[in-house]
């Protein structure tokens, strides 16, 4: 892919993350936060790429840590946005 | 090397992973789809994963897998012992992470760029890219060392004071500018101490930039820190051209600069005054010598329990002091009992209230107060004047009527309760000693319908309750 390309997705979804989160419901800002910080977590895509690859020790070390830093996030924001969300509950009538 | 194009079936679904994290966030638009719209983002990151993993040559797939584990499982188990309190604290360190792992991956793509196919024909790392690894380290290393002092801060293991540095906007700028300025000199030189000079003042900046900062804006800067790791991640999606990282570092990064408008917004300061700090601290130091000393009536429980039980209506005004008292159980206990008394309860929640956005909802949910009694600012704000009792605990400069009348306030112009138009309004404080955050005077202490209640939140709605029940 070229740069113009890579460029357009990430305008394109910058818009995207506009509306979608001016239509979330300020009751949930704070669930908002902990699955926004899951998702960032993504970023553990480029460190198992680091670890995965032979030739640079350090870096497929470096690329573990991450790894592992990056799992702590996903397990735990997922777990933690589930949590929460599951308390959050309608009159019983 | 140049970029080979990945097979179509890898681009695709690394496209889906970023439709599934848009759906994650789309979900939260109403608590009835949010748990399905969570499930998508599971989905979402499986599949970026898995297709990772597939598509590599995986020289080290036991250490990869244990790499997991152990994070996922102290992940897991701490997102399951948390308390709901220590929520704002638990953000900020799990923002550090993402932040830590973006420096880590930027510096492996840089000691190893053949892996993730950035060199160019001659051998040195593509120029583009070297812009994008440039930010992306940046950008991670002021998300880590900023997360951990908001951490610190939140939790409570370093003063949430502000601390001010002499000459610290000249630093602060001073340090930005040299790292923009590496960071163009990296394209035309790719010496490793470039690099590492860029990633060593972005941890110093991080740090200089939150330590000025207080308690009470934190909610501003925990949602910047959120849109940085957003950024972050999609700096390094440019570098691997991912289209799931892409996506999801431009979602997450917009979500947080919203998040942070919001909070501006509702604090009536522009965003370049919160994170230039220090606010609060010239006012509490100037407010403490000429203070008047004006009349206020002291209330009981046994008054507040009395009155409650006479009122149709009560709105409660929840705000940080309730998150420390752990008084949220408590609290809708007492409103249960007014409930089955035959009086309307509803909650009313600013903006600001607590320490991140969503604080007061989030512990109110898990002391099981229906959300659909819970009511935000321009919702709820109209019914004071209807109210017979506007019941204020932990809040404070939320409901400061100078806001709307005193040019001279540092918080003139924010939007507050108008709980002086409540029939009666009981308002729980430690002392009448501490102001709020913003350091003022509150005149709805001294209004004639003002009953104060002065003793921990926790205890006196423990004493609301027994009185009630006699």
């Amino acid at each position: 892919m070229d740069f113009i390309s890579i460029l357009s997705i990430f305008v394109m979804a910058c818009f995207v993350g506009y509306y979608v989160v001016w239509s979330v419901t300020p009751a949930l800002h704070t669930p908002l936060m902990a699955v926004t910080n899951a998702i960032s977590s993504v970023i553990i895509v480029g460190a198992l790429i680091a670890a995965a690859a032979g030739g640079s020790p350090t870096a497929k070390w470096l690329g573990l840590i991450a790894v592992a830093l990056a799992s702590v996030n996903i397990f735990g924001g997922f777990a933690v946005t589930a949590r929460m969300l599951a308390m959050y509950k309608k009159k019983e009538r | 090397m140049e970029h080979a194009a990945p097979p179509a079936w890898v681009m695709l679904a690394y496209l889906i992973s970023g439709v599934f994290f848009i759906l994650a966030l789309r979900g939260l638009s109403s608590p009835a789809t949010s748990q399905r719209g969570n499930r998508f983002g599971m989905a979402g990151m499986l599949i970026a994963v898995v297709t990772t993993l597939i598509t590599h040559e995986v020289a080290a797939l036991p250490e990869i897998l244990g790499a997991i584990a152990i994070g996922g499982g102290i992940g897991w188990v701490t997102a399951r012992k948390i308390a709901m309190t220590d929520m704002p604290q638990l953000v900020a360190a799990f923002h550090s992470l993402v932040g830590m792992a973006a420096v880590l991956v930027a510096a492996a793509a840089f000691l190893n760029p053949e892996a993730f196919g950035i060199n160019g024909a001659d051998g040195l790392i593509n120029p583009v890219s070297r812009v994008e690894m440039g930010l992306g380290i940046a950008i991670g290393a002021i998300t880590f060392s900023g997360s951990v002092i908001a951490f610190l801060k939140l939790a409570g293991k370093m003063s949430g004071a502000p601390i001010l540095l002499p000459l610290r906007h000249v630093i602060n700028l001073g340090t930005l500018a040299a790292i923009l300025g590496l960071i163009a000199y990296f394209t035309v030189d790719q010496s490793p101490w470039i690099f590492w000079t860029i990633t060593a003042l972005a941890f110093l900046i991080g740090f200089l930039l939150i330590i000025p900062i207080g308690g009470a804006d934190m909610p501003v800067v925990v949602s910047m820190l959120n849109s940085y790791s957003g950024w972050a991640a999609a700096a390094m999606g440019f570098t691997l051209h991912n289209t799931a990282m892409i996506i999801t570092g431009a979602l997450v990064g917009s979500s947080g600069a919203i998040l942070s408008y919001i909070m501006c917004k509702a604090m009536n300061r522009s965003f370049i005054s919160v994170i230039a700090g220090g606010f609060g601290a010239e006012a509490a130091a100037s407010g403490g010598a000429a203070k008047e000393q004006r009349p206020w009536k002291r209330g009981s429980a046994e008054d507040a329990a009395y009155m409650m039980q006479q009122a149709e209506s009560v709105i409660i005004v929840p705000g940080y002091g309730m998150a420390v008292a752990q008084a949220q159980h408590i609290l809708r206990e007492m409103a249960d009992v007014l409930k089955k008394q035959g009086v309307s309860v509803k909650y009313a929640i600013h903006p600001v209230a607590g320490r991140m956005p969503g604080h007061m909802n989030v512990l109110l949910a898990e002391a099981q107060v229906p959300y659909d009694e819970v009511f935000e600012l321009e919702d709820i704000n109209s019914e004071f004047a209807q109210t017979d009792v506007a019941f204020i605990i932990g809040a404070n400069d939320v409901v400061n009527p100078a806001a709307k009348t005193d040019k001279t306030s540092p918080i003139y112009g924010m939007p507050v309760f108008d709980v002086d138009k409540a029939k009666t309004v009981f308002f729980i404080k430690r002392s009448m000693g501490g102001v709020g955050y913003a350091g003022v005077d509150n005149d709805v202490f001294y209004m004639d319908q003002t009953m104060m209640l002065l003793a921990d939140a926790k205890k006196m709605c423990e004493d609301i309750v027994k009185a009630l029940q006699h």
